[in-house]
């Protein structure tokens, strides 16, 4: 370290006496250069290794065991496509995605209007705005699987909450989680309890960077409080908008707590999504080739979905 | 209270029918958030005080009659909570630890140090944003459970937990954002003071730093608390299981008062850190954070 302070003039002595000197040989400049690069390269190679374990090297891995039959402990054998095959001729397969895919458009549906329209009447109310706030992420904050276990007890179609509130108002009761037909959507409705919160403050936040002005000339202008929306609110946020739904989907067909806690997959099959189906080919069936076959369809959709979501966003930071 | 023009006016607001309308809205809201945020909790909290008998009964009681606290003594006990608590602040712990030296040094390197193919570096780190954690899982468990070139297991380990959790871009990103962005005239100061770099970060850079370290750590430490997919797979040993794991593999067979004891007393620590923190919490969400 003290090799790299004395190199630098520091003192106006040092610069008086620079002309006198020769510039430093070129094998001197090489060699700092060189301890520089193996100081940052020290700060550098824990969190590298770290990546390149736990990122990188799984990455390839997925690729490379999807083309294998692979059983822990004994060598890999290459087997070509039948991997995908296999898995491609699973009635779960289909299964699997139908069920990933309605869940994943049940949640932008009910996990995306909800959230913005409770963004937009919070951000009117001038009250109690920290119990809003704090009401709505305190669901976020209950561990998931805690979430997952107590929709499970409401929807108990016998004594659960959801069914006596039903009762309470004479209305029908449903088999929620429990029924083939109603399962996905009372998991969606779990997902969607749970995860709200994060995404009411992130419209918030994008709801009060609309210049009052806008509202003011457009009320001016004889704009109703529908037109306003339409024409002021939404223009406004729709970035936001649009960046939260692409994560939503990235997060949504990743879904594997509620179902793998509130229903098991059952009933019939009707709540299995691909992760679950990964986690069962690798844990259940012990077949990590046909697992990683899984993932790798599932990073191609995510990917593309995720390559989508990183263009806005740097699109939008050039812009700004 | 604030004069922030919003979607209504605040003439509308002032005229009778407009404040008449803005209480109807208020409360409506009030007691939305109070049935659909709150209540679920509170009947979490009071069904775990009630009795067996009066927890099956229809319809069901909105107070307990008698408040039972067998049942969170008896989660305490039968379930083994201080046990798998501890494993979880060890996991929750140790991750954010490892999370904070090694991602806090990388990105440190990254944005001052100009090492050789650093944008490489980050480029490959970033890329792991796009390959979204958990579609990798499999390939990740392959690797824990027998390390390249070392051959070790992490299975069973709190390291298994701790060292994947540092290869967190997220977070790394969100450090080398900020570190870029401290003023480079008192960074370079130091360097003419004659501090090394170590001396620079530990004693300029990360004082500097207080706000995205604390963000940092929030994350690490509810990201690891209530992770579930990744701890199921580490820890078969049921002794070692973080209490997110245990709780379901012993949700089968227990009386359901007890269960839900347990799952209040899970919830405390994870609640109780965002009620102290909820400002610096809600404050970074919308600070546009997009982990949403």
């Amino acid at each position: 370290m003290t090799k790299t302070t004395a190199a630098r003039p520091t003192a106006p002595e040092a610069i008086a006496v620079r002309p006198v000197r020769t510039p430093p040989p070129v094998r001197d400049r090489r060699r700092r250069r060189l301890a520089d690069q193996a100081r940052a390269y020290a700060f550098l190679v824990g969190g590298l290794l770290c990546f390149a374990l736990f990122s990188w090297y799984p990455a390839i891995r997925a690729v490379v065991i999807a083309f294998q039959k692979y059983t822990p402990g004994s060598p890999p054998e290459w087997v070509g496509t039948a991997n995908f095959t296999r898995v491609l001729h699973d009635p779960e397969f289909t299964a699997a995605w139908r069920n990933t895919l309605t869940f994943t458009l049940l949640a932008l549906l009910i996990g995306f209007a909800v959230p913005f329209v409770l963004a937009l009447v919070l951000n009117e109310l001038r009250h109690a705005k920290a119990f809003f706030r704090v009401a709505v992420y305190l669901p976020v904050m209950i561990p998931p699987v805690v979430s997952a276990l107590l929709w499970k007890w409401f929807y108990d179609p016998g004594t659960g909450l959801a069914n006596e509130a039903l009762r309470f108002l004479h209305l029908p009761t449903s088999n929620w989680s429990n029924g083939a037909d109603t399962a996905l959507v009372s998991l969606v409705l779990v997902a969607t309890w749970a995860n709200m919160g994060g995404t009411v403050l992130i419209y918030l936040a994008a709801l009060q960077s609309i210049p009052g002005e806008l509202y003011e000339a457009a009320e001016l202008d004889g704009a109703n409080l529908l037109q306003r929306i339409r024409h002021v609110t939404i223009p406004q946020t729709r970035f936001v908008i649009l960046m939260l739904m692409l994560l939503q989907v990235i997060a949504t067909m990743q879904v594997f707590t509620e179902p793998f806690v509130i229903t098991g997959g059952g009933p019939e099959n009707a709540t299995v999504t691909v992760l679950y189906l990964i986690y069962k080919y690798a844990f259940l069936y012990n077949d990590f080739g046909g697992a990683c076959a899984l993932s790798v369809m599932l990073l191609l959709v995510l990917g593309a979905f995720s390559a989508l979501y990183l263009r806005l966003t740097r699109s939008s930071e050039e812009g700004a | 209270m604030s004069d922030v023009r919003t979607l209504v006016s605040p003439a509308t607001l002032a005229r009778p029918r407009g404040r008449a309308v803005y209480w109807s809205v208020f409360t409506g809201v009030v007691v939305l958030f109070t049935l659909a945020f709150l209540f679920p909790v509170y009947w979490m909290v009071t069904g775990a005080a009630k009795s067996p008998d009066e927890v099956a009964q229809t319809p069901p009681t909105l107070v307990p009659k008698h408040w039972h606290l067998s049942g969170y003594t008896d989660a305490w006990d039968l379930m083994q909570l201080p046990q798998h608590l501890w494993n979880t602040v060890v996991q929750a712990a140790g991750a954010w630890l490892f999370q904070l030296v090694l991602c806090t040094a990388a990105a440190y390197a990254l944005s001052r140090l100009r090492p050789a193919f650093g944008k490489v570096i980050l480029g490959g780190i970033l890329a792991t944003l796009m390959v979204p954690a958990q579609a990798l899982v499999v390939p990740k468990y392959l690797t824990v459970a027998d390390l390249p070139l070392i051959h070790t297991s992490l299975l069973n380990d709190p390291l298994g937990i701790w060292l994947p959790a540092v290869a967190n871009a997220f977070n790394l990103y969100l450090l080398k954002r900020f570190f870029d962005q401290l003023p480079r005239d008192v960074l370079e100061a130091a360097e003419i003071d004659g501090a090394g770099r170590l001396r620079t970060l530990w004693s300029i850079v990360l004082p500097m730093s207080r706000p995205v370290l604390g963000v940092v750590s929030i994350f690490a430490l509810v990201a690891v608390w209530q992770d579930f997919l990744w701890p199921l797979m580490v820890f078969s040993d049921t002794d070692k299981q973080p209490i997110s794991v245990a709780l379901v593999q012993l949700s089968q067979n227990i009386q359901l008062t007890v269960l839900i004891a347990a799952m209040v007393i899970a919830s405390i620590p994870m609640v109780a850190l965002f009620l102290v923190f909820q400002r610096h919490i809600i404050a970074g969400i919308s600070a546009g954070s997009t982990k949403g």
